[in-house]
C-alpha cells in the first residue's frame, strides 16, 4: 500500500507551476497585496515567512480560490486560476473553470476543519469518490495508504473528535494528498496545536517533502522546519516580498534589516 | 357536574382513535414543515435575487398571519378551485405549511452555526456546491438544531386541534361530537387535555435533555 506515486506531477523539472502577476488585494480600503509577482517552480518546496499581517494567509487564500484579487492574473500550471479565456479575451473564470484548475491545488488548514459529520476513511475518501470519480473501493484503499504514511492506519473508524489535534491535522493532510495535488498549500498548521503534537505533524511533512515531487507552499514560524524543508524561503513584509533566497541565506545572512528583525523575533 | 367513570370508560375507545388521528396529522405535517423549511432555507440563501425575494415574501406572509385563517382558506377556497383533498390532507398542508415557515428559521440559524472553515475546506476538495450542501453542511447544521425542531413538532401537537374545526376527527374532535350527543361535556374535555400533557411534557423534556447534550 502506498506504494503508487502521491502525486502525478507531470514536471519537476523545474517548470514553472505557480505565477502571480501584478496581484492586488485589497480587504475595503486595506491593501494587502500590493502589485505582487512571484514564481514557484514545480516540485520545489517554498516557505513563506513574514510577521502577522503581511499577506501570506491571503496569498495561500487566493490560490485555493477562497478570495479573488481585485487586480492581477494567478496561473497553475500553464492555466489561468482567476481568470479564463473566451473569445481571445481575458474575462474572470467561471465555476466549472475554477474547478478544472483547482484540481491541481490541495491545502491544509490551522484548523483543521476535518468534517466532524464524517468518521476519518470517509473524510478521505468523499471528495476521491465524488469529485475525481474513483470507485469506492479504491479510494479506501489508498485512504488507508494515506493513513499509515501520516501514522494512523488504526484511525480509520474513528470521528475526528476522538482524536488529539495533531491527529485531526495529519488525517487533514492525508484527506489533501488523496487529491493528488501537485501543489499542497500548507498554512501555519502547526499553530493550533498544543507543543507536544507539533513534532508529529512536521515529522509527517518533512516525510513528504523529501520523499515525493509535490510542490509544497507553506506558511510557517517553525524555523527549523523550514530550513529543512525549503528550497527557497520568500520573507514577507506589508504585502511585498522583500526578500527571497534558499535557506541558508536568509537564515544566515539576511540582506534586508526586516528580515534580521523578524528572524531575531522569532528564533 | 360530577366526575362520571362510565362516561370516562366510554369515551376511552374513541379518544385513542383520536389520537391516532392527531399523531398522525403532526407527524405527517412535521415532515411536510422539515421538508418544505429546507426548500425555504435554502432559497432564502439563493445568490438569485428572483429566487430569494418572492420567497422571503411568501415564508413573511405565511408566518404572520394566523394558522386558522389558513386552515380555513385552504378549507373553502382550494376546491373552489377544484383542488380537492381530504379535510385531513388539508389540515396536514396547512400546519407544515405553516410551521415550515418557523422551520426555515431554524435551519438557517443551524446553517450560520457551521463554522465556515468547512465550507473551505470543502473548496480546497474541489467538492460540488450541492455535494457540499448535503453531506457537509447540512448535517451539521440540523444536528445542532434537532433540539428547536423538536420543540416546534411539540407546538404542531398543541395546535392541530385546530384541524378539527374543519371536520377532522382528531382527539378534539371527538370530544366535541361526545358532548354534543351525550352532554357529558367534563370527562371527554380533560381526558384530552391529559392525553395532550402525557405527550408533549415528556417530549418536552426530552428535548431539553437533548439541548444540553448538544451543549447549547
Ligand atoms: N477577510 C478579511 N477581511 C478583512 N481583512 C482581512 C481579511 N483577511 C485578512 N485581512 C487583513 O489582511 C491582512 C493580511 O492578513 P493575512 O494574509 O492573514 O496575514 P498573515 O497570514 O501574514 O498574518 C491583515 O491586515 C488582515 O487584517
Ligand atoms: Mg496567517
Amino acid at each position: 500500500m502506498a506504494t503508487e506515486p502521491l502525486t502525478q506531477n507531470p514536471a519537476v523539472d523545474g517548470s514553472e507551476l505557480i505565477r502571480f502577476d501584478h496581484v492586488t488585494k485589497r480587504f475595503g480600503d486595506n491593501t494587502v497585496l500590493d502589485n505582487l509577482d512571484f514564481t514557484v517552480a514545480s516540485g520545489k518546496h517554498v516557505t513563506l515567512i513574514g510577521p502577522s499581517g503581511s499577506g501570506k494567509t491571503t496569498i495561500l487564500r487566493l490560490l485555493m480560490t477562497l478570495l479573488k484579487p481585485e487586480e492581477g492574473t494567478i496561473m497553475v500550471d500553464g492555466d489561468y486560476l482567476t481568470h479564463e479565456e473566451k473569445n481571445g479575451k481575458l474575462v474572470p473564470a467561471g465555476e466549472k473553470h475554477t474547478r478544472e484548475v483547482r484540481k491541481k491545488i490541495g491545502m491544509v488548514f490551522q484548523q483543521f476543519n476535518l468534517f466532524p459529520n464524517m468518521r476519518v476513511l470517509r473524510n478521505i475518501t468523499e471528495a476521491p469518490v465524488h469529485v475525481l470519480g474513483m470507485s469506492k473501493d479504491e479510494a479506501e484503499e489508498r485512504a488507508r495508504g494515506l493513513l499509515d504514511l501520516v501514522g494512523l492506519g488504526d484511525k480509520y473508524d474513528a470521528y475526528p473528535t476522538q482524536l488529539s489535534g495533531g491527529q485531526q491535522q495529519r488525517v487533514a493532510i492525508a484527506r489533501a494528498l488523496a487529491m493528488r495535488p501537485q501543489v499542497l498549500l500548507l498554512d501555519e498548521v502547526t499553530s493550533a496545536l498544543d507543543p507536544e503534537l507539533v513534532a508529529g505533524v512536521l515529522d509527517v511533512l518533512r516525510d513528504l517533502a523529501h520523499t515525493t515531487d509535490i510542490t509544497m507552499l507553506c506558511v510557517t514560524h517553525e524555523m527549523n522546519f523550514a530550513r529543512d524543508i525549503s528550497d527557497d524561503v520568500l520573507m514577507f513584509d506589508a504585502g511585498r516580498v522583500i526578500e527571497s533566497g534558499p535557506p541558508e541565506k536568509i537564515f544566515s545572512e539576511p540582506e534586508h534589516e526586516r528580515t534580521r528583525e523578524f528572524l531575531s523575533a522569532v528564533l | 357536574m360530577t366526575w362520571n367513570w362510565d362516561v370516562a370508560r366510554d369515551f376511552l375507545p374513541e379518544l385513542l382513535d383520536g389520537l391516532l388521528i392527531t399523531l398522525q396529522a403532526t407527524a405527517l405535517g412535521s415532515v411536510l414543515a422539515f421538508a418544505l423549511g429546507l426548500v425555504w432555507a435554502l432559497a432564502l440563501r439563493s445568490p438569485t435575487r428572483f429566487v430569494r425575494w418572492p420567497v422571503g415574501v411568501f415564508v413573511e406572509f405565511i408566518r404572520n398571519t394566523p394558522l386558522l385563517v389558513q386552515l380555513f382558506f385552504f378549507y373553502w377556497v382550494l376546491p373552489s378551485w377544484d383542488i380537492k383533498f381530504s379535510a385531513l390532507t388539508t389540515g396536514v398542508i396547512a400546519l407544515g405549511l405553516h410551521y415550515s415557515t418557523y422551520v426555515a428559521e431554524v435551519y438557517r440559524a443551524g446553517i450560520d452555526g457551521v463554522p465556515v472553515g468547512q465550507w473551505e475546506a470543502a473548496t480546497a476538495l474541489n467538492m460540488a456546491r450541492g455535494r457540499t450542501w448535503f453531506v457537509v453542511i447540512l448535517p451539521q447544521a440540523i444536528r445542532r438544531v434537532v433540539p428547536a425542531l423538536g420543540n416546534y413538532v411539540i407546538a404542531m401537537l398543541k395546535d392541530s386541534p385546530m384541524i378539527a374545526l374543519i371536520g377532522v376527527t382528531d382527539m378534539l374532535q371527538k370530544a366535541r361530537s361526545e358532548g354534543a350527543t351525550s352532554f357529558q361535556y367534563i370527562e371527554p374535555y380533560t381526558m384530552v387535555g391529559i392525553a395532550f400533557i402525557l405527550i408533549s411534557y415528556p417530549a418536552s423534556l426530552l428535548m431539553r435533555a437533548l439541548e444540553r447534550r448538544l451543549g447549547h
